[in-house]
C-alpha cells in the first residue's frame, strides 16, 4: 500500500511539473463551456425584427410592444410597403419582418378571426426557423390571452409546451456534450500517453523489473487523471449553473457517480490503447481520431442518432459517450431517478470491464 | 552453493519455432563482474529477461540469488537491481525525488530512506544538483544517478543493460569505477554490452551465440585459447560463424 503512495505520488509530480500538459487539463473544459456558451450558440437573441403596421390599432401595437419586450428580438425599424422587406433583408442585418393586415383589431373582435403575415430571411434556414417559432410564441400567447377574456366556445386551442427545457437553451444540449467530449479526451489521451512515454523513457522497463506488481504501476496512473477528470466535471458544472444558468434537475449524487464510471470508463480505454500504441504520437492519434471523432458523430450531442441510417444507428451504440451523454441529460435535465438511467449504466459497466479484460491480457501478453 | 547467486542448467527459451535461448549453463559467483556479450539477435535480451524474472523459460533450470525462476520470481525481483541502457530515470522529477522514488518501490522508507538518498547525493557530490530535475543534467551524470539507484536497496545482484551506451570514454571508464564499488561491497554485476574495452574489465566473460554459450572464462584465457591479443578478436572469431542475425 505504501508502495501504491510511492507511485501516486510520483505521478502527481508528473502531472503538476508538466505546467502545459495542466494548462490543458483545467483550461480546455472553461474554453469549451465559453465557446458553447457564448460563440457557438444556435440561439438567437435580440433578433432584428422588422413592423409593416397597416392597421396601428391597439391591438397591433400591444403585440409589437411584446416582440420588442422580449429577449429574442428589438424592433429595428417601421417599414410602409412590402417592398421595403426585400430591400432591408438584402442589406442582411434584419432577419424577420411582421405584417399587420389592416383593420387587424376590428377582424379579431368583429369576425373573430384575423390574420398575421410573418416573412422571414431563410438563407439561413436554421435561423429563420428558430426566429419564425419564437415569434408564433409571442403571437400564440397573445391569442390566448384574448381567448380567455372572451370565453370564445369551440375554440381548439393548441397549445405547446417544451418539456424539460422550456426556453430552448441550447445550454442544455451542449453542458451534457462538453461534459462527455472532455472526459474522453483527457481520460483517454492522457492516460494512454502517460503510460506509452514510460515506455518509451524505459521507465516501464525498470518498473516491471521492481518488485511492484504490473497491476500497481497501472492503476497508479489512472488514479490523478481520475481526480483531474473529476475536477474538469465540478468545474463544468459549476459554469453550467452560476455562468450559464443552468439548474440541475436531478439528483446532484448520481450525477457524479455516473460521471465517475464514465471516467472510469475512458481510463480504461486509454489503458487499452497504451497496450496497443508503442509511440506517444501513435497514442495521442488513436485517441483524436479513433475515440474523439466517433464521439462527436456518435454521441447525439451534434447530430440526432435518430435521424442516422440504421447501420450507423448501430455502430453508435458501440459507443460509450453516446450512453454516458444519455445519462447526463436524463439526469441533469430532466431530472431523472437512477430507475431510469439503469440500463446505460449497465452497458458502461459491461463496457469499461470488456476493455479492462482486454487490457489487462494484452499487457500480460507484452510481459510473457 | 552459498556464493552462488545465478545458476542455470540447460535453460531454454522458445518463441514458437524459435529458440531464442537454447540450453544455456552457466554459474555466477558472489561479486563478480561478469560479462555478457553477444551479438544483436543472439539470445542476450531473452536470457536476461528471464533471469530478471520477466519472461519464464520454457524449459531447464534457473536459480537467481537462491530463488527459483518457474516459482519464486516475486521474490526475485527483490533481490536484483536493474538498468538499462536508457538510463531510465525520470526526467521532470528531481534528482532526489528520482532517488526517494526508486528506493520507495524497493521498500525502502521513512528515515532509512532518506538517510541512504542523502548518503547517496554525497557520495556523487551531487549536493548543488539534488533538487534540479533530471532532464537538466548530463548524460554521464545520469548514467551514474540510474547506476546507483539501481544498487539502492543493497541488491545481490544488478543486471545491467548495456549501462554505457552512448556515452564518451572518460565517463565510461568512471562508470567502471562505480562497478567495481559495488562488486567489492559483495554485490553481483551482470553486464551486457558491445564495447570489447569493457569486456575486459569484467572477471568473466560469456559470450552468446545463436542462443547458446559459445565461450565462458576469463578474459584472459579466452584470449589464450582463441590465440589473440584482444576480446575483439575473440569476438569477432566467434560472431563470423553466427547464423543469426537482428
Amino acid at each position: 500500500m505504501k508502495v501504491f503512495l510511492t507511485l501516486i505520488k510520483k505521478e502527481f509530480w508528473h502531472v503538476l511539473r508538466d505546467k502545459r500538459s495542466l494548462v490543458i487539463l483545467l483550461g480546455l473544459p472553461i474554453v469549451m463551456m465559453l465557446l458553447f456558451g457564448f460563440a457557438l450558440t444556435n440561439e438567437v437573441k435580440n433578433s432584428e425584427v422588422l413592423i409593416l403596421d397597416f392597421s396601428k390599432d391597439q391591438a397591433s401595437q400591444t403585440l409589437i410592444d411584446r416582440i420588442d419586450h422580449s429577449e429574442y428580438f428589438s424592433i429595428a425599424g417601421n417599414l410602409s410597403s412590402e417592398k421595403e422587406i426585400v430591400s432591408s433583408f438584402r442589406k442582411g442585418k434584419s432577419r424577420l419582418a411582421i405584417i399587420f393586415p389592416q383593420d387587424f383589431q376590428n377582424s379579431i373582435s368583429h369576425e373573430k378571426k384575423a390574420q398575421i403575415r410573418l416573412v422571414a430571411d431563410a438563407s439561413d434556414p436554421n435561423t429563420a426557423n428558430i426566429v419564425i417559432n419564437y415569434a408564433s410564441a409571442i403571437i400564440r400567447d397573445y391569442q390566448n390571452e384574448l381567448n380567455e377574456e372572451k370565453k370564445l366556445p369551440y375554440t381548439i386551442n393548441l397549445e405547446t409546451k417544451m418539456l424539460y427545457n422550456p426556453q430552448l437553451k441550447s445550454a442544455f444540449n451542449f453542458v451534457p456534450g462538453v461534459m462527455t467530449l472532455i472526459m474522453m479526451l483527457l481520460g483517454a489521451m492522457m492516460t494512454s500517453v502517460s503510460i506509452v512515454r514510460e515506455k518509451e523513457t524505459g521507465t516501464m522497463e525498470v518498473l516491471l523489473v521492481s518488485p511492484m506488481k504490473p497491476i500497481l504501476v497501472v492503476l497508479s496512473k489512472a488514479i490523478p487523471y481520475l481526480l483531474l477528470c473529476f475536477t474538469d466535471i465540478i468545474l463544468i458544472l459549476l459554469m453550467a449553473v452560476f455562468v450559464l444558468g443552468m439548474t440541475i434537475q436531478g439528483s446532484l449524487v448520481l450525477l457524479l457517480a455516473e460521471s465517475i464510471l464514465f471516467i472510469i470508463t475512458t481510463l480504461s480505454l486509454g489503458l487499452l490503447i497504451s497496450t496497443i500504441a508503442s509511440t506517444q504520437q501513435i497514442a495521442m492519434f488513436i485517441s483524436l481520431v479513433a475515440l474523439m471523432l466517433p464521439s462527436l458523430i456518435f454521441s447525439g450531442f451534434m447530430f440526432p442518432i435518430e435521424n442516422m441510417p440504421i447501420p450507423l444507428q448501430v455502430i453508435s451504440n458501440l459507443i460509450p459517450t453516446k450512453w454516458y451523454y444519455s445519462i447526463v441529460r436524463s439526469v441533469m435535465v430532466k431530472g431523472l431517478g437512477f430507475e431510469y438511467v439503469i440500463k446505460p449504466t449497465l452497458i458502461l459497466i459491461a463496457m469499461t470491464l470488456a476493455y479492462l479484460f482486454i487490457a489487462i491480457k494484452k499487457f500480460k501478453i507484452r510481459l510473457a | 552453493m552459498t556464493d552462488t547467486v545465478i545458476h542455470t542448467n540447460g535453460l531454454t527459451r522458445k518463441f514458437g519455432d524459435f529458440i531464442a535461448v537454447n540450453a544455456i549453463s552457466f554459474e555466477v559467483k558472489k561479486g563478480e563482474i561478469f560479462g555478457f556479450l553477444g551479438a544483436n539477435g543472439a539470445g542476450k535480451t531473452t536470457a536476461m529477461k528471464i533471469l530478471c524474472g520477466l519472461l519464464s523459460p520454457s524449459s531447464g533450470e534457473a536459480k537467481v540469488a537462491g530463488y527459483d525462476v518457474y516459482t519464486q520470481n516475486e521474490s526475485i525481483k527483490k533481490h536484483i537491481g536493474y538498468m538499462s541502457q536508457k538510463f531510465s530515470l525520470y526526467e521532470n522529477l528531481k534528482v532526489r525525488e528520482n532517488i526517494k522514488f526508486y528506493g520507495g518501490i524497493y521498500g525502502l522508507r521513512g528515515a532509512d530512506l532518506n538517510q541512504k538518498t542523502e548518503q547517496l547525493i554525497n557520495r556523487l557530490g551531487l549536493e548543488n544538483e539534488a533538487d534540479k530535475l533530471v532532464g537538466s543534467l548530463p548524460l554521464g551524470w545520469k548514467q551514474k544517478i540510474a547506476f546507483s539507484v539501481a544498487i539502492l536497496h543493497k541488491p545481490k545482484i544488478v543486471f545491467l543493460d548495456e549501462p554505457t551506451g552512448g556515452v564518451d570514454p572518460v565517463t565510461r571508464r568512471q562508470f567502471w569505477d562505480l562497478i567495481y564499488e559495488a562488486a567489492n561491497e559483495g554485490i553481483t554485476v551482470f553486464v551486457t554490452t558491445h564495447y570489447m574495452d569493457e569486456a575486459e574489465y569484467c572477471d568473466r566473460v560469456s559470450i552468446m551465440v545463436d542462443g547458446s554459450i559459445a565461450a565462458l572464462d576469463t578474459p584472459e584465457k579466452l584470449k589464450e585459447q582463441f590465440k589473440t591479443n584482444s576480446m575483439e578478436g575473440v569476438f569477432l572469431q566467434l560472431a563470423r560463424n553466427a547464423k543469426r542475425s537482428e
